[in-house]
């Protein structure tokens, strides 16, 4: 190939590429995996899982919470806890300045929205991570908001939902970060001990110090189709084994296969599975 | 004894004594005066080294190839240490080992990250990286512990959990997890101690303590330096940067509420001299163990869940 045949391709990649930018993206978004143009609002009435494929979007956390919850039932708590550049870190850019970008961004204080609801008629306290907000990176305020959800489940004897979708813990809260693993399992420890189970819906991507506390602890462990799901991750894993991961590794249907999670559900299907698995293990006679 | 790279001065002030003791033995001249001073000397840059330390030092003094480890540290402080294995379902796991042992009056179950102190034994004990199943049989020792009514002692070197393929598809995450919320539920005293590297999620898996404790030159931290330094800065050669500002030094845990207190070691690190490690560790633990274990199970629960719970820094309102 010559030189000029390559620019002449490139051009035309260029000219796909502005082709892309001009489709208004309020209305128009294109699948990821089948690159099927879709409509946004059908792709939102189709709880945001792409119509020709299924391929299932990231979402954001009050979309989540609509599609779940009863309607008009969410009462948020705990909105006010805000998160605090205690080490005082920077890296490429201040830890400060990242907050407030992703506040302005989310218009939320941190990482995670949470509260109590009704589901199909029962109660629950429901926490959802925002991936949006700094990689949904637990930090102080994601781990006492996963907390205090947990310790409302228990003061009201309801059931307690997690939704993760989470890079890890957040590095620049240093150790106080890693230990939200252990105050968030610790509370669940309390919440199984009462006998009221937690319900943990691993959503894409949670990996890290997520996955290695509350994300893995459900009574039930449900995951959402195609989610990237590990501890460490894919790239880590690629730097210290040097070779290629194969297709399908740490994705949901894979920890599936390796009975790490006991169902993954079309997330069109979660709100029924949901009210089928409160209603099959929490409340009534047994007999 | 293997020197850092900060400790170059230091090398060669040694060099030059050994030089001048030589040539003295050789050569029949009196140079007592002359090694006399610059011994004086070393002694004073040695102070000077070790007082002023930079995190990314101290990370190096934890990193050490002779550093005590678990095993050798679980013998000086227990004659009759028992090794026990395997997690009764798929292996045993060399980079975390346990086993039974009495320190003072106490009978405990030890539980440890096992690091090698050359190649060979490092690549055998996969650099104290564990896979699931060395979680797995830290849990399995630890029910035990809390069936036996046995106080539990752990010591934490790790440079994390190992991430590879294998301990991804057999649930990596999974048996950290439940350490976590296992240990908070356990009716004994736990007593914990970081005598290395506390790496991340690793360490934390056998880290659900009623007391903690950081060796003098032990570095906890949420991710490695050259991690942090390659995530967050993009540039691996900020690891010295790194290790400032994720605050990981003892003094600094302890400073945040993690860790209850610092335990000394020799001037220059516990690779200097192990059994004073040993015996200042054993200290330590027994004193904690003669308060907790007159506490009731519930009480021991309460006591490890409100340590955790208070960890945290955010604002409210």
């Amino acid at each position: 190939m010559s030189i000029i045949d390559w620019f002449a391709k490139r051009e035309k990649n260029t000219v796909d590429t502005t082709e892309k930018l001009n489709i208004p993206g309020h209305l128009w978004i294109k699948c990821d995996q089948c690159q099927e143009i879709l409509f946004q609002k059908d792709l939102k009435d189709n709880a945001h899982v792409c119509l020709k494929c299924s391929f299932h979007f990231r979402m954001a956390a009050m979309d989540r919470v609509a599609l779940i919850c009863d309607p008009g039932s969410f009462v948020p708590c705990d909105e006010d806890l805000g998160p605090t550049d205690f080490l005082g870190f920077s890296d490429t850019e201040s830890y400060v300045d990242r907050i407030r970008k992703a506040q302005t961004k989310t218009k939320r204080k941190d990482a995670v929205v949470s509260g109590l609801a009704l589901l199909a008629g029962k109660p629950v306290s429901i926490a959802v991570m925002d991936f949006s907000y700094m990689g949904g990176s637990m930090g102080s305020v994601v781990g006492e908001k996963i907390t205090r959800a947990i310790e409302r489940g228990l003061e009201n004897r309801c059931p307690v939902i997690v939704f993760t979708a989470s890079g890890g813990a957040r590095m620049q809260e240093g150790i106080m970060s890693l230990m939200q693993m252990g105050k968030t399992s610790g509370a669940l420890e309390r919440l199984g001990r009462a006998g009221i189970p937690y319900i943990s819906v691993l959503c894409d991507p949670t990996t890290g110090g997520t996955s290695a506390s509350f994300a893995m602890l459900g009574d039930f462990n449900l995951a959402e189709p195609g989610a990237l799901i590990s501890f460490a991750g894919p790239r880590v894993i690629e730097q210290t084994i040097r070779q290629k991961l194969p297709d399908g590794f740490q994705r949901a249907e894979f920890l599936l296969s390796h009975g790490m999670v006991d169902r993954v559900v079309d997330r069109r299907e979660l709100r029924e599975t949901l009210a089928t698995l409160l209603d099959l293990s929490f409340g009534g006679p047994v007999s | 004894m293997k020197l850092m790279a900060f400790e170059k001065p230091l090398g060669e002030l040694y060099d030059k004594i050994e030089q001048l003791k030589k040539l003295s033995r050789e050569s029949d001249i009196d140079l007592s005066s002359e090694i006399e001073k610059i011994e004086q000397r070393a002694a004073a840059v040695r102070e000077d080294i070790y007082h002023n330390l930079l995190p990314s030092q101290v990370v190096q003094i934890a990193r050490h190839p002779n550093r005590p480890d678990s095993l050798s540290l679980f013998r000086l402080m227990s004659d009759d240490f028992i090794e026990l294995h395997g997690d009764r379902a798929f292996g045993d796991d060399p980079s975390i080992v346990g086993g039974l042992g009495r320190i003072g009056d106490f009978r405990v179950v030890w539980l440890g990250h096992q690091k090698g102190h050359d190649t060979k034994e490092n690549i055998r004990r996969n650099f104290g990286m564990p896979n699931p199943e060395g979680y797995r049989k830290a849990l399995r020792l630890m029910q035990m512990a809390d069936k036996l009514k046995m106080p539990i002692v752990t010591l934490i070197d790790t440079p994390g959990a190992y991430p590879g393929i294998e301990a991804e598809e057999r649930g990596q995450a999974e048996a950290i997890a439940r350490n976590l919320r296992e240990m908070m539920g356990f009716g004994v005293p736990i007593v914990s101690v970081v005598i290395g590297e506390g790496g991340s999620g690793g360490a934390l898996g056998i880290g659900v303590a009623n007391r903690v404790y950081m060796l003098q030159n032990a570095v906890y931290s949420v991710i490695s330096p050259e991690g942090c330094a390659s995530i967050l800065f993009r540039d691996a050669k900020q690891a010295d940067v790194a290790a400032q500002s994720l605050k990981i030094t003892a003094p600094d845990i302890v400073g945040l509420g993690i860790a209850d207190g610092v335990i000394p070691e020799p001037l220059g690190g516990a690779h200097h001299d192990w059994d004073v490690v040993a015996t200042a560790i054993k200290t330590q633990v027994l004193s904690d163990l003669s308060v907790l274990s007159s506490q009731s199970a519930d009480q021991l629960r309460d006591d490890r869940y409100a340590k955790f719970r208070a960890m945290g820094i955010f604002t409210e309102g």
